[in-house]
């Protein structure tokens, strides 16, 4: 067994007066991947926004590739661009074509030479089949290509994990496919994922653990053939048997 | 309006129904334009009142008479989807045109047909119409205020050196692209600083020394408006930047200098900067008023900027802060490459709107005693040799501010396209 690469002890957030995340311990090892599901309003995205800090948790540890998260963290930047991320709404630049969009980290956070970003970046554009549209702009694209996009974008900075925050939800049923497909060829290269999903066969093919939450805490955390085919909680027998 | 409904055409009648329309618009028309232009009036057998209402009442029964959904006609369709769409509109737009041709004959023969040109001298402008000598003999000290005849070529190669500067960015070589905003923001206002101050002023390289209490005119305006867009854009930017940050001092730094700046009048900054600012100063120390008057603009105008772009910057959506935060850009990476980018563009309009306001507020450093362009009209009006041209003198400074600020407009209008972006 090696060094979980992300250590979560103890860890409270509120918003407001609201707490949205109560008493969370996790770890996961590298190469694992895991895939966080729940109700709406669980607490599952600000959790995995907490572990590259887009969210700032008030109390409790949060350990990443050795560095923990806190106020005191003054390279941030740096852990950052060693986590991927890929957002329900993409966020791609609009005004940046798609190859500017995979190239503008790699040159100037990793100071990478343009040349060899942009090989990088048509290699991964390549991964994920929309290396044909790198001229294009967002806008021109449809959902499904821009959400590949956004992955080989997090993927050109060759981080260490991806997150993935329901990469799926704003997408047409056709084009949910096309995505997964490219997550799961992601999967099988030994990328370290925790991901954020109601995609339930994806999480049966890849995770080797799933979480499932409620209410801001975990409320079962086991092994994907374990989770499916027995849960232990009432509360995650109800939520599976609405979403199988 | 029920009762003219009558007149209303179907698909079957609607041949006669727009010939007898358009006829009676005819008619009303010849009628105004007669009246206007050849002070014949053919319904002079109508009572008083009714004679003038008479083309409007005409009018309208004509294009009530005209309008149907789909006739089939491709003109009258055109004109009823755009101007014909209902009683209101068919009067009014009725209404404009003749106050429009009512109105010309006179304009035009004050403004042209009965205006005097010729001469050098009051005693040229004997006619009814505008005394356009006026403009002809005061013309360069409009343009270039009291500074003396024989060196205004400085000013015109000043000008000329100034400009072709500011299109070196098209001309720049691709690999220097990424100075560009450096050059704009810092190295651009130098060199024109330096042109300016060397040929304008004067004072060293064999040239006469020129105090900028001579200059003025149109040429001021363009001196003072240059200088105080160029600073006040990135200081409004800073600024704006300032109001969202996170650290609270910048943060109410920021907030202070824009409420301040917005909540004076500029008039009154402008008196301060000339009266009581020397008074703050040491002695030995002097700033040029002209200078100390940029200054003042600038700071005030930054302020209207700051609010234009923060705007701007909180239109974004807060996915673009959370993308480029994610791949590990900071505050400065993520504003230059990110947000600015998108921000500015949003905010074009907007910014040329403060910008046509700044220019049209150039006029305001006459109470200071430097006079451009409105500055020299009001000195000129008052030139005993030529009182009572207030009216020429105005037209004219309002056509030049009017063709500046429409220049400035169509600019904006072009960078917006080139630099629109599908969401």
């Amino acid at each position: 067994m090696s060094d979980p690469i992300i250590k979560i002890q103890n860890m409270n957030k509120w918003f407001g007066d609201f707490q949205v995340l109560k008493n969370i311990n996790l770890e996961v090892e590298a190469n694992k991947k895991i895939v966080v599901c729940g109700p709406s309003g669980s607490g599952k995205s600000t959790l995995i926004r907490c572990i590259n800090r887009l969210e700032e948790h008030q109390e409790g540890d949060i350990i990443v590739d050795g560095s923990e998260l806190s106020e005191k963290t003054k390279d941030i930047e740096k852990i950052r661009a060693e986590v991927g991320m890929v957002f329900q709404q993409f966020n791609l630049f609009p005004h940046l074509s798609i190859l500017d969009n995979c190239t503008l980290a790699p040159i100037w956070v990793k100071k990478m030479p343009k040349k060899e970003a942009q090989e990088l970046a048509l290699d991964q554009l390549k991964k994920v089949q929309i290396d044909d549209q790198a001229n294009k702009f967002p806008g021109q694209l449809s959902g499904g290509q821009q959400q590949r996009c956004a992955i080989a974008r997090a993927l050109c900075m060759q981080p260490k994990i991806m997150l993935f925050d329901e990469p799926t939800s704003a997408l047409d049923p056709e084009m949910i496919k096309e995505v997964l497909d490219a997550m799961v060829n992601l999967a099988k290269g030994g990328m370290t994922m925790i991901v954020v999903t109601h995609e339930m066969g994806f999480a049966k093919e890849v995770a080797d653990e799933v979480i499932f939450m409620d209410e801001g805490m975990i409320i079962e955390k086991a092994e994907t053939k374990q989770f499916f085919a027995n849960p232990k909680s009432d509360r995650t027998k109800l939520f599976l048997s609405q979403i199988l | 309006m029920q009762i003219l409904n009558f007149l209303k055409p179907n698909r079957d009648n609607i041949k006669n129904y727009s010939i007898i329309g358009s006829f009676l618009v005819l008619v009303s028309f010849i009628d105004v334009i007669s009246n206007a232009f050849f002070k014949i009036n053919i319904t002079s057998f109508l009572p008083g009142s009714l004679t003038n209402l008479f083309p409007l009442i005409l009018g309208f029964i004509g294009l009530n008479m005209m309008r149907i959904d789909y006739s089939g006609n491709k003109n009258l369709d055109l004109l009823n989807k755009n101007i014909n769409t209902n009683n209101f509109n068919a009067l009014l737009t009725l209404l404009i045109l003749f106050s429009i041709i009512k109105a010309l004959p006179q304009s035009l023969s004050w403004m042209i047909l009965d205006a005097t040109i010729s001469g050098d001298s009051k005693d040229a402008c004997t006619g009814t119409g505008a005394c356009w000598t006026y403009i002809k003999v005061w013309f360069r000290r409009f343009m270039y205020g009291m500074y003396p005849n024989e060196f205004h070529w400085r000013i015109n190669t000043a000008f000329i050196l100034v400009i072709a500067l500011g299109f070196v960015g098209y001309f720049m070589k691709e690999n220097l692209k990424k100075y560009l905003a450096l050059y704009y923001v810092i190295i651009y206002p130098i060199i024109a600083y330096l042109v300016i101050y060397y040929l304008i002023s004067g004072g060293s390289f064999g040239l006469q020394w020129v105090e900028t209490g001579a200059w003025g005119g149109l040429s001021l305006t363009f001196i003072v408006s240059f200088f105080c867009l160029i600073f006040c854009f990135p200081l409004g930017m800073i600024f704006a930047l300032g109001r969202r940050s996170n650290l609270p001092v910048i943060k109410y730094i920021s907030i202070c200098y824009i409420e301040f700046w917005r909540g004076v009048p500029l008039i009154t900054v402008l008196f301060m900067s000339s009266v009581m600012f020397p008074m703050f100063l040491p002695e030995d120390f002097f700033m040029d008023k002209l200078v100390r008057v940029i200054i003042a603009i600038t700071l005030f105008e930054a302020a209207y900027c700051a609010e234009v772009i923060r705007g701007g910057l909180q239109s974004l959506p807060r996915g673009q802060y959370d993308a480029a935060k994610s791949l590990g850009m900071g505050y400065w990476k993520m504003h230059i490459f990110v947000i600015l980018p998108q921000a500015l563009k949003l905010v074009i309009p907007g910014i040329a709107n403060t910008f046509l306001a700044l220019v049209k507020d150039t006029p305001l450093i006459f109470v200071v005693g430097l006079a451009e362009l409105a500055g020299m009209l009001a000195l000129a009006k008052t030139n005993p040799k030529w009182l009572g041209f207030a009216m020429e003198g105005y037209i004219f400074a309002s056509i030049v501010f009017w063709i500046i600020c429409y220049a400035m407009s169509k600019y904006s209008y072009n960078l917006e396209a080139k630099y629109k972006t599908e969401r």
